[in-house]
């Protein structure tokens, strides 16, 4: 039997509900780091990415995983033309059609340098992730060796190439990468509960866990909020501790589009 | 140059689908990889797809479609008995860890080395940046890394080169290459030529191809 925390007297549950798009996005400013959950189309936080766009914030650096842009490209336009990007972080940023890609206001910016993209090996950007939110501040990793990723970072940005350090270890070349720690994080649950406990659906998932524990603040949007204790304590997959604010959404109908 | 006809890219996955064991886990990248699913259906073969993502069903179509759940190649796919998901760190441990026993990637150029380049294709322009996705964990964590590609670029040029002149994925990691012309394994030796499109001979099949190969014994006409 679950005992809800309502029965007693005294006991209070906290409440990170807010109430609107404006409430959940306070306090993130021009030049702000923001992860974006969400791999492709699957587990984009739509409703917030919106939000974000009408709130109008400039200069932004936006820390992604696998591509949550090119998976809401209206958003992305949005962000592009509306020139509120300055930095993009990803592993896989770049539309897959060169055709396609080089017609993109998107890409037209990268090849000028009026937008950043630096990418990563995808395993090791989610690790960054994790360490932010574990508290380790940078760690060895072999992915890359013998790659341009060994030498130095890679962006489009020529200034901003800094040279990476290496240790061989256990006769393997490693890489020394730092922790990446986002000043906040939108992602997207299936569930959610008013202590930011949180639920995934399928691959939905992905990078949103990751993204919640490294931020600083972490806004999650839910399609479902259940009551205090409403989720099952053995299948929460992000506890509420790594979560500061939740705000309830619509199941949004999107196209998985071709990228 | 010359180009040959060779099997077409159905063909060459069903190739590629002939060397996986049973009860092995494979991941499939984007382009032909994706293709040697049609293939293991039926197979004790665990698809994993670094979304997060195991037991990968085949793709989904019409009224299947859940938005979400799709491959890494961004397709919509369906969930089977004993499918189970996990977040994206979990996923780069059983790459980069090891676990997976055969990755299957495409590649623009591989040399004898067995070092390949897939990540960036300087043609496009866009100052040193590409698509790097899971390409690289997935080259480091690989047991068994199969190359499946057309042997040569539209143009002819040979893939299959002596010094990659695109920027590398992984350093001598890539066990064999099935292409639309031929099987080649390689080994500290260098590129054994192991099998051969019907009709072709095997200096047609080294005309495109740059680094000298070595003919198996046993060479033999592509089996499927």
């Amino acid at each position: 039997m679950r005992i809800s925390c309502h029965f007693f007297i005294g006991l209070v549950c906290m409440d990170k509900t807010v109430k609107s798009v404006e409430e959940a996005l306070a306090g993130i400013e021009d030049g702000a780091c923001v992860a974006i959950g969400g791999f492709f189309a699957a587990g984009v936080p739509r409703i917030l990415l919106k939000a974000l766009i009408a709130k109008g914030v400039r200069n932004l650096t936006l820390a992604c995983g696998s591509g949550p842009l090119l998976g809401a490209k209206d958003e992305l336009n949005h962000l592009v033309t509306g020139g509120q990007i300055r930095k993009v972080i990803d592993s896989y940023g770049l539309f897959r059609s060169a055709s396609k890609g080089g017609q993109h206001p998107f890409e037209q910016k990268i090849r000028s340098g009026e937008i950043e993209l630096e990418v990563f090996p995808m395993g090791t950007l989610c690790e960054k992730y994790r360490m932010a939110g574990a508290g380790i501040p940078a760690f060895f990793v072999p992915v890359g060796a013998g790659s341009l990723v060994e030498e130095a970072a890679i962006t489009n940005v020529e200034a901003n190439r800094k040279k990476k350090e290496t240790r061989v270890i256990d006769g393997k070349t490693c890489i020394l990468e730092y922790a990446l720690k986002p000043d906040f994080a939108i992602i997207h649950a299936h569930m959610g509960d008013p202590e930011g406990n949180l639920r995934y659906r399928k691959t939905a998932r992905n990078f949103n866990h990751v993204m919640a524990m490294a931020a600083r603040v972490t806004i999650a949007e839910v399609e479902n909020l259940a009551a205090p204790g409403g989720l099952d304590p053995e299948s929460v997959h992000t506890p509420g501790i790594f979560v500061q604010r939740v705000l309830q959404v619509p199941r949004v109908k999107f196209d998985i589009t071709n990228l | 140059m010359k180009k040959f006809e060779g099997l077409p890219r159905e063909i060459i996955a069903l190739r590629v689908s002939k060397e996986i064991e049973d009860n092995s886990y494979v991941n499939l990248g984007i382009g032909i990889p994706t293709l040697v699913s049609n293939w293991l259906e039926g197979r004790d073969v665990i698809l994993q797809s670094e979304i997060g993502m195991l037991k990968t069903g085949s793709l989904a179509e019409g009224a299947d479609i859940d938005q979400d759940l799709i491959n890494a190649s961004c397709q919509p796919v369906l969930e089977v008995e004993g499918t189970v998901y996990f977040d994206i760190c979990e996923s780069f441990s059983m790459i980069r860890g090891g676990h997976v026993d055969v990755t299957v990637m495409g590649a623009f150029q591989v040399n004898e080395s067995g070092d390949f380049a897939s990540w960036l294709n300087p043609s496009r322009g866009l100052s040193g940046v590409g698509n790097i996705g899971g390409s690289m964990d997935l080259a480091t964590g690989a047991r068994k890394l199969y190359i499946a590609m057309e042997h040569t670029t539209n143009d002819g040029a040979p893939k299959i080169v002596r010094e990659l002149t695109y920027p590398s994925t992984a350093r001598n990691k890539v066990n064999m290459i099935f292409t639309d012309l031929a099987v080649i394994e390689i080994t500290p030796k260098g590129m054994v030529l192991k099998e051969i499109f019907p009709g072709l001979s095997v200096e047609e099949i080294q005309s495109v191809t740059e680094p000298r190969l070595l003919v198996a014994p046993d060479l033999k006409e592509i089996e499927l």
